[in-house]
């Protein structure tokens, strides 16, 4: 397959290259919703099954933390956003900008990530054999407020008094929690690595008002992961906080 | 493809836009409406996800094909999760002679 | 404005093709042409193809006798899975569209390559590693679970090996949605001038449709299996009863992908058979419009009736009638097809050529599979012939009499444009016709077996069903003999068939008229379409004109 400049040899025009391009994309994209779809929907069944345990699980994911990764990562769809304009418009220099500054809001999401992550360990609710959703209120560290101990211990025996294997059922959300935002967190690890391939084309100044199409359906699909966090922010830290 | 190019006004109109409704989200979390927490979340989780597609993806100003493909994911999506939520919603409470006690207990709830 | 395609070069001009433009195995490995794919994927699916037949003929000799003296009950299940899974995941599904399909759609439509050349390499690349997955499976443990990997069986109380079998599957479920990414991308887009929606060749209306179940139901089956392999695992619950996980939850994100998978199989098949008829009867195909609308009907109502296979889970009683009733609407577009196809053989000229034999016999056996298909959808019918040998051969018609007929069929009608060359006429119908008779003397048996109550998925069974059994074992080796005659021929007619020509039948096809085997480039110049499909009678360039005899087809035996 030859190639003139960016045109690859089997296109007709450019045109024809880049509407190839993002209808690709965007046929990928309604994959990946049909794929997140399935875990979605095994997460309403269960969902509607065990509303005790769901409600007694998101309850204590850290509210903060889990906000705090929702306004990053919206903040790096704006950035993105404005990298594909830079493009459009011809500033070359605007372009590389927004796009670090989008793997870099990336790298804070999954960092913070991370961190949730060593908290639900360290609190034993990695679904399994040392699966315990009391643990944390009866083994509380210096650093929390007793009063809050306290509280989510009287949480913990009511939703234990609504469903006496809340333990068992505990597991199953947090099973979907670590699958879904798992695969949401890959997701950003490959957007964040077409991140990386974008900035070193864009150090070239590849990206010109004629021709922007890896940056416009790299957009596309980090928009995309994007999507799927204002999705998986209310269904697994939002349920049943007004107690 | 004619280019659209959306200015970086609407971009930040946007943004400001999912923040406060991400606030929204998250105050609403905290009142009870009972069964309608959860439809006042995923409205609102809609409504922002409409906006990334519309100006973020620029479904706005994109060809109809485009807009066809996005109509079809969620049409398919809908059937998936509306064919099997309605056999789930209209199960008999005795499901059947040989189902484990546990399938009793995720239809009754 | 003139109404026929340029005059195509002579039959025996020498020119550089897509298979002589470069040498090495590098060149093979590493090549980009969808042409050079197409073979690539007819070798590796011709692998899993034998793979498969292995097994079904250990399960064949297995069940002469009542008691089966062959294998031991365990080996029996590890027999009748792998069996499912070499022939479903990695010969039916891929056979047509990444075969055929691959190598035909940008000639058809006039493209020089696919969309994404690239990605269908890198298609193929993946199906090799989800098949060395399988294959490792099935050599360190094999698979006893049934092809449908039904939870908690599969998750929990299997000691076979599941989860690298799972894995495979899933990574496979990737090469079918990039192919199917690819085919919708390339006849959005790259389609020749004049080549309008429709003019399009049937064959590709029905691999969009194809397409479109590829890329809207594979990602459900990916993350279903995906989930039932981290419960295995990890030990998580999902689907498992014991931690309060659904089953049945499993079974509807499985029949989700696996109901319309039916229709990836059998939907290409429609294809071949819409581009034979109409060439061998000498007529502009009946109902273009209805053929090319149905195909696009089947894949989107094929997603509506999943739940038929879950009629004695224990699933709602409500959900099971609407379910049977759309099950019974899907009926519809496949029988405005089988209607379209006669139509059109009525008052054609029609001759005899091995592929239309395929093509005819396809027509009989998908009637057959369609309607013992309607037998099996209706709600109370069901709860009798449920999980019986009415099952199997039901979809055995189906996938074998309908979608490998197809396959077959459509491998002899462009063997002369894939290769250049023809293959022994008189030998492939004959081999044609052994196929024919094997595959009901096979099949249609069991039949009888299911509706007598012979269960489906046992390595014994009441003496008093050994004869019906020992006809079915009996129609296999005549089968197995099918298919071994045009593998020979066919590899033969490589080297020492005739020179094909462009055009041997002929057909009125855009890829017809580029040379026979194709340039890298498929076309000389980008053609500029101003026909319309199918219009045998307005096309004095393949010499078929109104009132004078029609030409014989060019023949490897004549």
């Amino acid at each position: 397959m030859h190639r003139t400049g960016e045109l690859y040899g089997h296109f007709e025009t450019l045109e024809q290259q880049k509407e190839s391009a993002a209808l690709g994309m965007w046929i990928f994209l309604v994959t990946e919703v049909l794929f997140f779809g399935g875990l979605f929907l095994t997460y309403t069944i269960n969902r509607h099954a065990f509303s005790a345990a769901f409600g007694a699980g998101s309850n204590t994911l850290d509210l903060t933390l889990g906000g705090f990764n929702t306004v990053v990562l919206i903040m790096s769809s704006l950035t993105m956003a404005m990298a594909v304009w830079s493009a459009q418009v011809g500033k070359k220099q605007l372009v590389s900008i927004f796009l670090i500054a989008t793997v870099v809001l990336g790298t804070i999401f999954l960092g913070v990530k991370v961190i949730e992550y060593k908290q639900k360990f360290d609190h034993h609710l990695i679904p399994g054999a040392g699966f315990d959703i009391r643990y944390h209120a009866e083994h509380p560290t210096a650093a929390d407020n007793a009063g809050k101990i306290a509280e989510e211990k009287e949480e913990l025996e009511k939703a234990f008094a609504k469903d006496p294997d809340l333990n068992a059922h505990a597991q199953l959300y947090f099973s979907l929690y670590f699958g879904m935002t798992g695969l949401h967190a890959l997701h950003m690890i490959v957007g964040a690595g077409l991140l990386v391939w974008l900035i070193k084309g864009s150090f070239a100044g590849r990206y010109t008002p004629k021709y922007n199409t890896p940056v416009e359906i790299v957009g596309l699909y980090w928009h995309f992961v994007d999507i799927v966090w204002i999705y998986l922010f209310p269904l697994l830290y939002l349920i049943d906080r007004h107690h | 493809m004619s280019e659209h190019i959306v200015s970086p006004k609407i971009y930040v109109a946007i943004f400001l836009t999912l923040m406060a409704g991400t606030a929204i989200t998250v105050w609403a979390a905290y009142q009870n409406f009972g069964a309608f927490n959860i439809v006042i979340a995923l409205g609102i989780a809609t409504f922002k996800a409409t906006l990334v597609v519309l100006y973020f993806m620029h479904a706005r100003y994109s060809p109809r094909r485009t807009q066809l493909v996005i109509v079809c994911s969620v049409f398919w999506l809908a059937i998936m999760l509306a064919l099997t939520l309605a056999d789930y919603q209209t199960r008999e409470h005795t499901v059947g002679r040989l189902a484990p006690p546990v399938i009793f207990n995720l239809v009754r709830t | 404005m003139s109404k026929t395609p340029p005059p195509s070069p002579g039959p025996n001009m020498p020119h550089e093709d897509y298979l002589n433009a470069t040498y090495g195995l590098k060149s093979w490995l590493l090549t980009t042409d969808h042409k050079r794919i197409a073979l690539l994927y007819l070798g590796s699916v011709t692998v899993f193809f034998f793979i498969g037949g292995i097994f079904a003929t250990l399960i064949r000799i297995h069940l002469l006798t009542p008691t089966g003296y062959l294998v031991t009950p365990e080996t029996y299940n590890k027999l009748f899975t792998m069996h499912g899974v070499a022939m479903i995941f990695f010969f039916l599904i891929p056979s047509i569209p990444a075969v055929l399909g691959n190598f035909l759609i940008p000639l058809m439509i006039g493209a020089k390559d696919l969309a994404f050349p690239k990605i269908n390499l890198l298609s193929w690349y993946i199906y090799l590693i989800g098949g060395s997955f399988v294959l490792y499976s099935f050599s360190t443990g094999g698979l006893d679970t049934g092809w449908t990997f039904y939870t908690p069986l599969s998750s929990v109380y299997s000691n076979s090996a599941v989860t690298p079998a799972v894995i495979g599957i899933f990574i496979n479920g990737f090469s079918s949605i990039l192919t199917g990414l690819n085919f919708i991308v390339t006849i959005h887009t790259m389609r020749a001038p004049g080549m309008t929606w429709f003019r399009l060749p049937l064959f590709v209306w029905s691999h969009y449709a194809t397409s479109l179940v590829m890329v809207l139901g594979t990602p459900v089956v990916a993350i279903t299996l995906l989930l039932a392999g981290l419960e295995r695992m990890f030990h998580l619950g999902f689907f498992n009863p014991a931690l309060g996980g659904d089953p049945i939850l499993f079974q509807h994100l499985f029949w989700f992908y696996s109901h319309p998978a039916v229709y990836i199989m059998v939907l290409p098949a429609m294809g071949v058979v819409s581009e034979v008829i109409p060439t061998f009867a000498r007529k502009p195909i009946f109902g273009y419009s209805f053929i090319a609308g149905s195909s696009i009907a089947i894949a989107v109502i094929g997603f509506l009736v999943w739940a038929h296979h879950m009629f004695v889970t224990g699933e709602s009683t409500y959900a099971a009638l609407t379910f049977s009733f759309l099950s019974y609407v899907v009926a519809i577009p496949s029988a405005v097809k089988v209607f379209n196809w006669t139509s059109t053989l009525y008052k054609g000229s029609i001759s005899w050529d091995t592929p239309m034999v395929y093509a005819l016999g396809f027509i009989g056996l998908f009637l057959i599979g369609g309607l013992t298909g309607l037998f099996l959808a209706c709600l109370g019918l069901d709860i009798h012939i449920h999980d019986t040998y009415f099952v199997v051969a039901h979809f055995h018609y189906i996938m074998v009499g309908g979608a490998v007929m197809g396959y077959v069929g459509g491998l002899h009608f462009w063997w002369p444009k894939i290769t250049g060359r023809l293959y022994p006429e008189s030998l492939a119908r004959t081999a044609a016709i052994t196929l024919f008779v094997g595959f009901n003397l096979t099949f249609f048996p069991q039949f009888i077996l299911g509706y007598m109550g012979m269960p489906r998925r046992y390595h014994t069974y009441p003496p008093e069903f050994q004869v019906l059994n020992v006809l079915s074992t009996a129609g296999a080796s005549i089968l197995a003999l099918g298919y071994l005659l045009p593998m020979l021929y066919l590899m033969w007619s490589m080297r020492y068939g005739k020179v094909a020509g462009p055009n041997p039948w002929p057909a009125t096809g855009l890829e017809w008229t580029t040379p026979s085997p194709p340039p890298t480039e498929n076309f000389d110049v980008t053609p500029e379409v101003t026909w319309e499909p199918y219009d045998y009678k307005n096309r004095p360039d393949l010499g078929l004109t109104a009132g004078a005899p029609s030409p014989a087809p060019a023949h490897g035996d004549d």
